[in-house]
């Protein structure tokens, strides 16, 4: 590894921290798509200010740039309580609006702006190492470093002061007011800091897989974890863990580096999205199968326990009035005699001890309103589950 | 090339007629598609399809190395749905909302996109040129064959439509009620976003998959504020599509170095202005007049009142009184009472003003009408 | 009563949201010409019971039969009034619009509306006094007006059962006493009405029939025999008394 190479995977990975954490509070925030706004939005603001400053890295562009993001903000907002359209098609309307303004100055003044359309969509982190920051003729390290580097310290230092209140105001604004934190502070505050951070990664991954950076980490690791500080530290990891190995797979391909950054976020989600514990589509699915043929044994028992005419309790009738099919009404039988809470006597079906108890028991909870407390309880009942 | 030259040429050029063509039909597709996502509050979901198409496109290109636009579309197609369905999975399986979902599909898929076509282009290989417009469009590489697939797409899709008008209706409006009528709404969920996504994959190589959507969504909210039918809806969400596409891409082939998408963008971006602004029964700027109006109504009824106030302590209504008397009283001025006097509910002689039994009347009528409303 | 026909007849049915049961093993039977309220605290499963009926949402158990035969074979005989918030009234359409889709069942796929539809939307209208407005765009409506857009939507689907989601939330006094007038007179022309009610007080006033549910069927029958503290205090788990009898 030569040292332009290690200062990327440096770069990346801080770029991929700062982005990870005002996402995680955008995904929590139900607002992720903000970020898609002001990540298309910041273009024009990036190009004017380039005209001013004539230095992508400029402290003064960065602030610019930032503003337009929280206009855009501002304006979806405004568009959206004049309720002529609906919310999404607010955002929708702006921010394709504002990127083709930055597009279209972009192309048109191609000679004189050092910058073009693929790094408008892609970033140059390929090139970050040769902009170095040179303070009397001492080189300090890549520009951006410093750049992404203080955005970075910025916004764990302002996470770490407002931690609590920025929990409480996006767990529940109204809470947030009454104790005197107010919900619009928090609002602009979260939509400043992602603005100013978006600009900052705009430079290195573009304006299109920024959002990747903000969103994927947040959404894999709210799969993983519902408490906020697990929440954010797994984010952190997974942006800094696909910012090295989407480095390696890029050089493998000789292709783009965020783009690659953006398709191993997107790996690590599938993975998450497929097998997480509690939260992955596998165990979803498992559990839902489960729980439908449990509830249809807790019914089916609760026919029994309410019905003592042979008719209503004959094997046919399951099919009939209960409405299963004939593979559904077997599984469900089957489940309740291996676990011994009915018996079957010339296709009659009756409760037994255990099962009268079980249904009795179900019943209070249901009729009270604390179908929770069955879950637990089919511990103590059940042989097999469903 | 100015834009009047092209409108001239316009009839001569066989390639630029069919370029035009070629970008009113998808103007008007789009319009007329678009006008369902915006109503299904879909609006971003059209985002999220046209970027996860790169991918579909960079790899149908991989896999047959053909430059031809069908098979790429077709590329675009299959990841363009696999996006859809993604989201939808997501959403119904898992705790992440909506937002979450199209954001992450539309940024993953899009990276994908763009990992696979710098792969491409470092590729030994001359026939790579070409993808670069999938990005943001270039409608001057239309060819007549595409044209053709356009139209043909649209007459299908105009079919269906009008085919399907009465169930995509209640759909959109009802779709619990629907399924209580018994039409199988899953199916003409299935049509609708089918459709959507043909439209959005047909555009790609004029207009791009970063903007895409737009085209999508600004003629139809452009053409909702002007109409409160669902039919003239979706007309002139097609008509202004069609204008859009066709001045955008004579304003972007007029220029050197200007993508088709963007400038597409725009011109439907100033639709969507203008719609908001000036639509007489929406629009920001009637509403505001309206509002001023009724601000002064409320006004000239106040003064009316305190007039009838006045009047009713004197056995004879139409006794007059100074205008100084007033002078106490807010929200009066001159204009104010000549319109009472227009409205022929006061006369006013001189420094002196008497209140009409018209007047008298309708003061009694709104006082009435308070106290029933308290 | 007791030859009376059964209109709906419920068997066994568990209804559950992400198979999160909502509603267990209900069995209820209605009768033919009542005007039924279900009544029960809020997350009883009162809109869901109507829902599961209807088949906007897939039961995990049980089944349903409209006189006698399955619903799905019977749809035409039923028709629905759906919570008012449950739709988005800034839709660029009229009211005429609305009411014809209560044909459009009749209809089947394909077929427009016609004269016929329309002169059977345009007396639903005016049976609910709606008439007027049959060309004003839904969302410069009032709420009372939408719900009897709503209603007049039903009419015209020309059903014997009638299951209605709240029909009384957020309308003005005279539209109450419209719609409940509509009901007792589709009650005498023979129909059967099922409406989930919020406001217990009007219950003995509107109703002749009453269902208690709370996850699970409390009881059903005619109000003047069940409506009584007992039931109301079985379903809502607090004593009742005086709140009804004021």
């Amino acid at each position: 590894m030569n040292s332009p190479q290690i200062e990327i995977q440096i770069i990346a990975v801080i770029v991929a921290m700062a982005c990870a954490i005002p996402g995680v509070f955008l995904v929590l925030r139900k607002m992720a798509l903000i970020s898609d706004a002001i990540s298309h939005a910041i273009l024009p603001g990036i190009v004017i200010g380039f005209f001013v400053t004539q230095d992508l890295n400029s402290p003064l562009l960065i602030l610019l740039a930032a503003l337009t993001g929280v206009i855009t903000v501002v304006l979806v907002e405004f568009i959206q309580k004049t309720g002529l359209v609906k919310e999404d098609t607010a955002i929708g309307l702006v921010f394709p609006v504002l990127f083709s303004i930055g597009v279209i100055l972009i192309s048109k003044n191609a000679n004189d702006i050092h910058l073009d359309v693929d790094a408008v969509l892609l970033g140059e982190l390929a090139f970050a190492p040769f902009d170095r920051f040179m303070v009397e003729g001492t080189d300090l390290g890549p520009k951006s470093l410093w750049v992404m580097g203080s955005i970075l310290l910025i916004t764990i230092s302002l996470l770490l002061l407002f931690f609590k209140e920025l929990k409480v105001s996006t767990f529940d604004a109204g809470l947030s007011s009454a104790i005197g934190i107010s919900p619009i502070v928090m609002h602009y505050g979260l939509m400043s800091i992602s603005s100013i951070t978006v600009v900052g990664a705009f430079d290195a991954v573009g304006a299109i897989l920024v959002v990747a950076l903000m969103i994927a980490p947040a959404a894999t690791a709210y799969l993983l974890t519902e408490d906020l500080k697990k929440m954010i530290g797994l984010s952190l990891l997974f942006g800094a863990v696909s910012a090295i190995s989407g480095y390696w797979v890029a050089n493998v391909l000789d292709a783009s580096i965020s783009g690659s950054i953006a398709t191993t976020l997107g790996v690590i989600f599938l993975i998450v999205y497929l097998f997480a514990p509690k939260k992955g589509l596998i165990s979803v699915l498992y559990r839902q199968k489960q729980q439908k043929i449990e509830v249809s044994l807790i019914t089916f028992l609760l026919h029994l326990n309410r019905h003592d005419e042979e008719s209503e309790r004959h094997i046919n009738h399951l099919r009939e009035h209960i409405n299963w099919q004939e593979v559904q009404a077997r599984t469900v039988l089957n489940l309740a005699e291996k676990n011994n809470l009915i018996e079957i006597k010339n296709s009659v079906v009756s409760l037994t001890e255990k099962g009268l108890t079980f249904t009795e028991k179900s019943l209070e909870y249901i009729v009270n309103n604390k179908d929770e407390k069955i879950e637990p309880m089919k511990e103590d009942f059940f042989l097999f589950r469903g | 090339m100015s834009i009047t030259e092209y409108f001239n040429l316009l009839w001569d050029d066989y390639t630029l007629r069919t370029i035009t063509l070629g970008t009113a039909v998808l103007g008007a597709i789009c319009g007329m598609l678009g006008s369902f996502a915006v109503l299904r509050k879909q609006s971003l979901l059209g985002d999220a399809i046209s970027h996860a198409a790169l991918p579909g496109i960079a790899l149908a290109f991989l896999i047959t190395g053909a430059k031809d636009s069908g098979i790429l579309m077709l590329g675009a197609l299959i990841s363009g749905l696999i996006g859809t369905f993604w989201i939808r999975g997501i959403t119904s399986k898992t705790h992440l909302k909506s937002d979450t979902a199209l954001g992450l599909i539309l940024s993953i898929f899009f990276g994908f996109g763009m990992l696979l076509l710098t792969f491409i282009q470092k590729q030994p290989n001359a026939n790579q040129a070409g993808l670069d417009k999938y990005l943001f469009g270039q409608a001057a590489t239309l060819m007549e064959s595409d044209v053709q697939l356009m139209i043909i797409v649209t007459g299908i899709s105009l079919f269906v439509m009008l085919l399907f008008w009465k169930e995509f209706k209640i759909l959109l409006f009802d779709a619990d009620y629907t399924k209580t009528l018994g039409f199988n709404t899953k199916f003409i969920d299935v049509l609708i976003t089918f459709l959507i996504v043909l439209a959005i994959v047909l555009g790609l190589q004029t207009v791009g998959v970063v903007l895409m959507s737009a085209i999508l969504l600004a003629p139809a909210a452009a053409a909702r504020q002007w109409t409160n039918s669902l039919g003239t809806m979706v007309l002139l969400a097609a008509i202004f599509g069609a204008f859009s596409g066709v001045f955008g891409t004579a304003i972007s082939a007029s220029q050197n170095n200007l993508s088709t998408g963007p400038v597409i963008v725009l011109v439907a971006g100033v639709f969507v202005l203008f719609s908001f602004i000036f639509s007489p029964k929406r629009g920001l700027l009637f509403r505001e007049i309206r509002f001023h109006q009724n601000r002064t109504d409320l006004k000239l009824m106040k003064t009316l009142q305190f007039m009838y106030g006045i009047a009713q302590e004197h056995e004879n209504i139409s006794h007059p009184h100074a205008i100084r008397i007033l002078n106490n009283f807010h929200g009066f001025t001159k204009s104010s009472l000549k319109k009472l006097e227009n409205e022929g509910w006061i006369i006013i002689q001189g420094q002196q003003w008497a209140i009409t039994q018209k007047g008298f009347k309708q003061a009694q009528e709104m006082y009435n009408q308070k106290t029933m409303n308290e | 009563m007791d030859n009376q026909k059964i209109a709906v007849q419920i068997d066994d049915l568990t209804a559950a949201y992400n198979y999160k049961p909502v509603l267990w093993d209900i069995d209820l039977s209605v009768p033919e010409g009542v005007l039924m309220a279900i009544v029960g605290p809020n997350g009883a499963g009162k809109s869901t019971l109507i829902k599961a009926i209807l088949g906007i949402i897939k039961p995990i158990a049980g089944s349903v039969s409209i006189y006698g035969k399955p619903y799905s074979k019977q749809r035409k005989m039923v028709a629905y009034v759906p919570q008012k918030g449950s739709v988005d009234w800034d839709f660029p359409t009229t009211a005429l619009d609305v009411v014809m889709m209560g044909t459009y069942g009749s209809l089947g796929w394909i077929k427009r509306p016609g004269q016929k539809e329309k002169k059977i939307a345009l007396e639903s209208m005016e049976k609910v006094g709606m008439l007027a407005f049959k060309n004003r765009q839904i969302s410069q409506l009032s709420g009372g007006q939408q719900q009897r857009v709503f209603l007049a939507r039903a009419l015209a689907q020309d059903a014997a059962i009638y299951f209605m989601d709240e029909p009384f939330q957020g309308v003005d006094a005279t539209t109450e006493i419209a719609i409940i007038n509509i009901l007792k007179e589709l009650r005498k022309a023979g129909k059967t009405v099922v409406v989930v009610h919020h406001d217990l007080q009007t219950v003995p006033e509107y109703f002749d029939w009453v269902t208690f549910l709370n996850v699970k069927k409390i009881a059903t029958g005619p109000v003047k025999e069940i409506f009584n503290d007992d039931n109301l205090t079985k379903t809502y788990g607090i004593n009742y008394k005086v709140a009804v009898n004021k």
